[in-house]
């Protein structure tokens, strides 16, 4: 089973977690980003910034996580990003 | 013919057939340069070469021929979509597979059994209705079946599911059915050999070299190449490659996942497929029975497979057909998925000039190989983008003219 660990309730299998998709650089509320931010989310080959959810808790938290290897690099509460 | 096979027999030095020309040395330049050996580029370089005389044509394959997700997918050919533009295009697919045997000479083993959805909810019944109307609009064989029809064309089929999400009535689309996806590439490639088509295995694309709107060269692990037009067709990297050549496409990488089981003897002669368990089952001529379903929840790029999609696709496997619950599995894989928002590929011009797009076929492209091959290659040959294609076009999510097959691709693809 793989892990994920929650910043609030620690090491969880990863079905607990529900997958919010990319941390978007463009945002729906700017005009000039609205197509961008609608389709065009982030893909890149390496580590990726995401939204994630543990279920049970209804915690939101960040991961940075590698899209190739499936490593989970980092995870912390939004806006906590440990130094 | 039994003497010429003796005479085969006993001769000593035969030089075996080669149904696929081995790989030669790369050529300085090329009229048209296909990205991508699967099925999709396979097809273009056969319509290409076979039909508007374009045989100075080289596909770049970075691994073995057709290895990627025209080796790894279920099969699954249907053109029960939702809208009207879909329809039409996946239809043109169909019929392609109804004479590919005879058009190849080489046979992909069709074989138009029929798809049976199930709805196990009056949301979902509705929206068969839906796409059955819009699919007789189109001329295609489907209808909206009741509780009684479904135990008919599935007497095996598990209807209460334990009293949970009962069986509520189906979607029968006759027209539905399997072929066998190595052939079909394997045919394709032979013919477009036989016509002077250059397939270059282990031959990766690394980069390009532009001028102004057009691309002038392409970088590959073997050398550089000059070319005069290029079709990309990559499957699950297709957002990745776009990028070297400065294209943004609407893509993300998602797993899709799939499994066989040991054979057994026949029991299921249609294809079976249900929304809500997110599962479809499909037995094969040898008698395995193939299972696939739902993507895996987060975005990765990679064909590792996980422990938890394989015990949810045997869940509703076993939801559906209870005794298959000692059945063993054989084998399980995974393919990249090139996920567009609207569940529709992208298919046409690119911002650049001589750069055509055939990606964004996700997890439900091999019905559509040889339609896409077709009107690619026609693209190519003439400059202009066919009606039947333009919906289809990349410019469509600047407009907001998506193309939503969300609800007639996720279970069944
Ligand atoms: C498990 C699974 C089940 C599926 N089930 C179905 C189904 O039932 N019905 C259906 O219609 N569709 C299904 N699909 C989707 C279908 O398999 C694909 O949409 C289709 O095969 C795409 O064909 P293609 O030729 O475009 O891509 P591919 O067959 O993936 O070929 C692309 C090729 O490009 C090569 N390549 C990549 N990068 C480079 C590079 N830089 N240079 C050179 N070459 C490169 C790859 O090696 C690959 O061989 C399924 C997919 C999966 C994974």
């Amino acid at each position: 089973m793989k892990l994920l660990t929650c910043p609030v309730n620690g090491p969880r299998n990863i079905t607990e977690f529900q997958y919010l998709g990319p941390v978007r650089a463009a945002s729906a509320d700017q005009p000039e980003q609205l197509i961008e931010a609608l389709f065009y989310a982030e893909n890149p080959l390496g580590v990726m910034r995401e939204w994630w959810r543990h279920t049970p808790s209804n915690i939101v938290l960040i991961a940075e996580r590698h899209t190739v290897s499936d490593q989970i690099v980092a995870t912390y509460l939004p806006n906590r990003k440990p130094a | 013919m039994p003497f010429s096979l003796l005479k085969y027999g006993l001769r000593s030095r035969h030089v075996p057939f080669r149904d696929i020309p081995p790989t030669p040395d790369l050529k300085r330049s090329y009229d048209v340069v296909i990205i991508g050996g699967g099925g999709h580029g396979l097809a273009a370089a056969y319509y290409l070469s076979n039909v508007h005389g374009i045989r100075n044509v080289a596909v770049l394959e970075k691994g073995y021929l057709a290895g990627g997700n025209t080796a790894r997918n279920t099969t699954t050919i249907r053109s029960n979509y939702m809208t009207e533009e879909s329809v039409r295009f996946y239809k043109e697919g169909v019929e392609l597979f109804e004479t590919m045997s005879r058009d190849l000479g080489f046979n992909v083993m069709f074989s138009q059994r029929g798809q049976l959805t199930l709805a196990h909810s009056e949301a979902t019944l509705r929206s068969f209705h839906l796409r059955a109307e819009m699919g007789k609009h189109m001329g295609t064989r489907i209808e909206v079946v009741d509780v009684r029809t479904v135990k008919e064309l599935c007497p095996h089929l598990n209807l209460d599911l334990g009293g949970q999400h009962e069986v509520m009535g189906g979607l029968w689309h006759a027209d539905g059915g399997t072929a066998r996806h190595d052939a079909m590439a394997w045919g394709y490639a032979r013919h477009a050999g036989a016509r002077g088509v250059e397939i270059h295995q282990r031959t990766e694309v690394t980069g390009f070299e532009q001028a102004g709107d057009r691309v002038t060269h392409v970088r590959t692990n073997r050398g550089t190449i000059a070319v005069g037009q290029v079709l990309q067709a990559v499957g699950g990297l297709n957002g990745q490659v776009a990028a070297m050549a400065g294209i943004r496409l609407p893509i993300r990488c998602f797993p899709l996942q799939a499994m066989v089981t040991q054979p057994l003897k026949p029991f299921l002669d249609i294809l079976v497929s249900s929304a809500n368990l997110h599962t479809y089952l499909v037995q094969s001529s040898r008698g395995e029975v193939v299972i696939g379903g739902g993507s895996d929840p987060y975005q990765l790029a990679s064909t590792r497979s996980t422990l938890d999609q394989k015990e949810h696709l045997a869940e509703g496997a076993l939801h559906l057909f209870p005794f298959l619950y000692k059945v063993k599995l054989l084998r399980q894989w995974a393919g990249i998925t090139d996920m567009t928002p609207d569940y529709s590929p992208i298919m046409g011009a690119s911002p650049l000039k001589n750069y055509w797009l055939d990606c964004g076929w996700g997890t439900w492209g091999f019905k559509a190989t040889p339609v896409a091959g077709k009107r690619m290659a026609e693209t190519i040959a003439t400059g202009r983008v066919p009606d039947v294609l333009k919906p289809f076009d990349l410019s469509r999510f600047d407009s907001f003219a998506l193309l939503n097959e969300m609800g007639a691709t996720a279970a069944s693809h």
